[in-house]
């Protein structure tokens, strides 16, 4: 398929601007542009077919399953887009004086009520972009925490899981915390030994998701807590599997004192090819004065942003945050109302069932019940058919569903993580399930086949070795690269400068 | 195309999965095929600067696979004499030969008795089989 | 519930096939003390025509720049969205996507994220772009880890006349990234390059904007040239819908260019989301925080994208990553690889020269004293209503006019300064009504 780029015709304009009749106004010459961008141009009817085209070639929730673990990859309901849409929503300046924005400000609040009402905490900044943010902003609370006690040169540490999703321990070096990892035991629960003898007086506190990327509750979860708080440290709650328990267990009771949630995974704000999300933060009371400012408060009938916060942080994004992203997720949970604990027992009904159909197909690293995700490995069909994680997943696109997550946790070798959520239909789980079990079959009878696939999707597996290696990364408008044949003379990153 | 699974007599190893070739006060350092096979084919290989020092036990550069990246050990301590410029453009002569070729860096050494602390050809191959 | 496909008889089925007896039992590895034993405090189920009413009257309640005739911008702009981006917006596949770790799945939205980032460095100069940045105050701060891992320094210089919400954000990833933030007075409106030469030296990056928060072009390649001389890096926070007038920050010794995406091709929504962007030379590829797509073939020499130097990211590098980033802004950054398109590199400029031409004309009409009478300003300019800017302002809105932003609630000394903001979704006939507002 060709590019915009190469699609283009010197002279063509989709655009039409309106002009009037006024004296030009000139750019003084040491700052006016030299060359023009090199833009497509293109009209409308092409522009339109260049991106359908884009579109065919690419598989969301809405073409098909989409089990990717950790992700929580559910229906995004179509009402939300035709409420984000609305002129009172999309046509709203951040900078609108508060009295022209009741209505923004009021969702946000209820919004920060509801999700305080979720986590079991008191107060919330909806402010961070996504959940990495969210967690740096956690990691940010927790060094303000103990400033204000005059502990900061003390508490060095934060520990995170050895199942942690990377953005854990990036976050934490980005907040200037040192890392310390604890292991799980062979039950998929914190090692408790190990940890006690990790946390003392030098640790700020702990970064967890519960349940794990394993999919398991951790059944000390009241213990981990004592320890922390016993050494006068915090916990903070990765919620990217915050589906496995909204009404059922809350993190502020579990004993976590900040909780990051994530729009785009729990509460259906759509994933957009990759973003946006939003990564709100809720606190427990001894924090709340720390929360990036503004925060949306109430005052009898009015709604107003509270700017007065003198021990804030500051602020971890532009205005009041992603504000589309509240909408959508704000309609979401309206939707459900109380219910919301159904969305979880069917995440976790529709997880256990497809675990139970699997589980004899392929290596089960734990020997429990899953909560609304589940790890297999693949590590038997390597042993004995030399086909790895890679090469299922692979295998599934030909069966036309999405891939789970592979090679993660990296505690579990050649991992597939398996999430469905809770909007897949019984029939599409049990394909999902037939579509293992016949790769498992093909593993036996056809390894080759497994090793070349996919077979049937736009292009055959890709190269990612020559990606990394040749890095173009952009369209050379007066000599792109052709990669079937070996490397130009002089071709290098350098070369594209300019090109 | 990957090398062989081959570990030759006449170096020492590191258990970080380092080789040493050691010539009077000078030592040869790179990756062993163990290490290679691990990370997959390599994309790109991070050197220190000609005329810094390097320190037995820490890291002194990186490479990378698509996949994953390596800290490099330094087997021993001393100051880079000179960097493999050929794996810098080329960086997959590490799998294809990493005991040649794929030579990473050129170290002159503090102590030259130092190589002593290092592993045999066959401790090294039993510390492999425990992995 | 309607977003759920089980039946009773489904539900009967899975359990079943677990080996449970109900959906409870599926809970039992959560400790009696931490279960919920109440139903959550919210308020009832709404269907889908009390959900869209419910919402309806919130939105009613909002003055949207269709109710009001708006000069408000200071960082986000009511330009034009063209009717394409909301069809392609609206396509499932990109809505409903994720990230694009199974490239074979997802060869649209790469390529269409390659074609996003070729656009952004025709901008602005420059030989990398990432697939987008959260926004435009989030994207200096990864600048200044760019700077700080690159240099080795950790001074950052930002101006004052850089969006005060870019500087707070600087200001409070600083702490976690060891860094000194010093800001550079502005001299009438502008940046005066022998006051950035002072604090330069031992600087990991100098920051400044073009045009800047007042509207005012700043002398960009005598900034860029200063922070080079102390060897800082140079970095421009620009305005996407300037560059087919004003040089790409490539052009005159920048390092890195940042900037709001907002205003190529998403609407405001109250802030967001929206999508920075980020590129820089390629001397910085490996320091790129984000994703990056890069093109490469198939197994039958077929041409195909993928993300590539995945070996930055968190999900890899973990604790020693470039960022700890994964969910991007990629679909709003789609839309502005949609509208860029739709405008060309005609239409671009023409965008450019428009609303250079009506800021001027207001600026006349207006009658009122500029605050920065000297200086060459792009889209936008700040007057001395004679009143505090709050009264003016209410006074206007009552008349179903926004006038601007008050700079007094970050500039001290404004006391009656609005901030106009014109594009070309104005008329001279809206600036004649703006003019008529302000004066009585």
């Amino acid at each position: 398929m060709k590019l915009i780029f190469e699609k283009s015709q010197a002279g063509r304009t989709a655009g039409t601007l309106p002009s009037y009749d006024l004296p030009p106004a000139e750019v003084p010459e040491e700052l006016r542009r030299g060359e023009p961008p090199r833009l497509p141009e293109l009209a409308e009817p092409e522009i339109v077919r260049h991106f359908t085209a884009l579109a065919d070639r690419t598989f969301g929730v809405d073409t098909g399953f989409y089990p990717l673990g950790s992700c929580t990859m559910k229906h995004n309901p179509r009402v939300n887009e035709r409420v984000v849409a609305l002129p009172g929503f999309r046509d709203l300046h951040p900078l609108q004086e508060e009295d022209g924005a009741q209505g923004a400000l009021e969702l946000m609040w209820r919004l920060q009520e509801i999700l305080a009402e979720v986590c079991g905490l008191h107060a919330v900044s909806l402010q961070p972009a996504a959940g990495s943010q969210g967690e740096l902003t956690g990691l940010m609370l927790m060094r303000a925490y103990f400033a204000d006690r005059g502990e900061a040169e003390q508490r060095k540490f934060v520990i995170t899981a050895d199942t942690a999703h990377g953005t854990n321990p990036a976050s934490v070096t980005m907040a200037g915390f040192e890392l310390k990892k604890v292991e799980t035991d062979a039950r998929g629960n914190l090692d408790l030994d190990d940890l006690r003898a990790k946390v003392n007086e030098e640790t700020a506190g702990l970064m967890l998701t519960n349940p794990s990327t394993l999919g398991l509750f951790d059944e000390h979860i009241e213990e981990v807590a004592e320890i922390f708080h016993g050494a006068g440290a915090l916990l903070y709650y990765d919620g990217a599997n915050l589906n496995a328990v909204c009404g059922i267990s809350r993190p502020g009771d579990m004993g976590f004192d900040i909780v990051h949630i994530n729009l785009h995974k729990t509460f259906s704000q759509p994933h957009g090819g990759g973003g946006p999300g939003g990564g709100p933060v809720a606190v427990r009371d001894i924090l709340e004065p720390f929360l990036p400012a503004p925060t949306v408060i109430r005052d009898g009938n009015e709604f107003l942003l509270d700017y007065n916060r003198p021990k804030s942080i500051g602020k971890v994004r532009g205005y009041t945050g992603p504000f589309g992203v509240f909408v959508r997720s704000y309609a979401f949970i309206r939707a459900y109302g109380p219910e919301l604990r159904r969305m979880s027992e069917v995440a976790v009904l529709n997880a256990n069932y497809m675990l139970s159909r699997l589980k004899s197909t392929y290596d089960l690293p734990f020997e429990r019940l899953c909560m609304h995700e589940f790890v297999l490995s693949a590590r038997n069909l390597k042993r004995d058919h030399g086909v790895n994680a890679l090469d299922v997943a692979k295998r599934l696109m030909d069966y036309g569903f999405h891939p789970p997550t592979i090679y993660f946790p990296l505690i579990v070798p050649e991992a597939l993580m398996i999430e469905p959520t809770e909007t897949e239909p019984k029939e599409t789980l049990d394909a999902f399930c037939d579509a293992m079990e016949k790769i498992a079959a093909e593993a036996a009878s056809d390894p080759e086949m497994l090793k070349e696939a996919p077979h049937r999707r736009p292009v055959r597996r890709l190269d990612e070795v020559k990606a990394a290696k040749r890095a173009i990364v952009k369209y050379g408008f007066d000599q792109h690269p052709d990669l079937r044949g070996e490397r130009a003379e002089g071709e290098t990153v350098e070369a594209q400068k300019g090109a | 195309m990957a090398a062989d699974e081959s570990y030759p007599e006449n170096l020492r190893y590191h258990r970080e999965h380092d080789w040493a070739r050691v010539d009077g006060d000078t030592a040869v350092v790179g990756i062993t095929w163990y290490a290679q096979d691990a990370l997959g084919e390599l994309v790109h290989f991070e050197p220190p600067d000609e005329g810094a020092s390097v320190a037995a036990d820490e890291s002194y550069g990186e490479v990378e696979s698509v996949k994953a990246v390596s800290d490099l050990i330094s087997p021993l301590t001393g100051e880079v004499i000179e960097v493999n410029q050929m794996v810098q453009e080329e960086p997959e002569k590490v799998n294809d030969d990493p005991y040649g070729d794929g030579w990473l860096i050129k170290i002159r050494l503090s102590d030259p008795g130092e190589a002593d602390g290092l592993l045999d050809v066959a401790a090294y191959k039993a510390l492999l089989q425990e992995q | 519930m309607r977003y759920l496909s089980l039946t009773d008889s489904d539900q009967e089925a899975m359990l079943a096939a677990i080996g449970v007896s109900s959906i409870d039992e599926l809970f039992q590895d959560i400790p009696e003390r931490v279960r919920f034993d109440r139903p959550l405090d919210l308020e009832p189920a709404l269907s889908e025509p009390e959900l869209v009413a419910h919402l309806e009257q919130l939105a009613g309640r909002n003055a949207h720049t269709g109710r009001e005739l708006s000069f408000l911008g200071a960082g986000i702009y009511d330009h034009y969205v063209p009717a394409i981006v909301d069809a392609i917006l609206a396509r499932g596949e990109f809505l409903t996507a994720y990230t694009p770790y199974q490239p074979e799945m997802s060869q649209g939205v790469l390529q269409a994220i390659f074609e996003y980032q070729t656009v952004i460095c025709e901008l602005t100069g420059m030989d990398v772009s990432n697939a987008s940045g959260y926004d435009g105050t989030t994207v200096a701060a990864d600048a200044c880890y760019v700077a700080k891992h690159t240099t080795g320094r950790t001074k950052v210089v930002l101006t004052e006349a850089l969006n005060p919400q870019v500087r707070q954000v600087v200001k409070t990833y600083a702490p976690g990234f060891g860094l000194e933030v010093v800001e550079v007075p502005h001299t009438d409106g502008i940046t005066d390059p022998d006051d950035v030469r002072k604090a330069a030296e031992d600087a990991a990056c100098v920051i400044f904007q073009q045009p800047n928060f007042f509207g005012c072009l700043e002398p960009a390649p005598e900034l860029a040239a200063v922070a080079n001389e102390a060897e800082a890096l140079a970095v421009a926070h620009v305005d996407p819908v300037s560059l087919g007038v004003l040089e790409a920050p490539g052009g005159y010794g920048c390092a890195i260019a940042i900037g709001e995406g907002q205003g190529a091709g998403n609407y405001q929504s109250y802030g967001g989301p929206h999508y920075g962007f980020i590129a820089m030379r390629s001397d910085y590829i490996r320091r790129m925080p984000g994703r990056i797509v890069g093109e490469t073939t198939d197994t039958a020499g077929e041409r195909g994208y993928v993300l590539t130097l995945q070996t930055r990211e968190q999900h890899i590098r973990r604790e020693k990553a470039t960022s700890n980033i994964t969910t991007n802004q990629t679909l709003l950054a789609l839309a502005g690889l949609a509208h860029l398109s739709w405008l060309g590199p005609q239409g671009l400029r023409e965008l450019g020269e428009t609303c250079m031409s009506l800021a001027a004309y207001a600026k006349d009409r207006l009658g009122l004293p500029l605050v920065f009478p000297d200086r060459t300003t792009f889209k936008e300019f700040a007057v001395r209503a004679g009143r505090p800017a709050e009264e003016a302002i209410r006074a206007a809105r009552e008349q179903g006019v926004h006038p601007g932003y008050a700079l007094k609630r970050d500039y001290s000394g404004m006391e009656d300064a609005l901030l106009v903001c014109v594009t070309e979704k104005r008329s001279p006939g809206d600036i004649d009504r703006l003019a008529e507002v302000l004066a009585a």
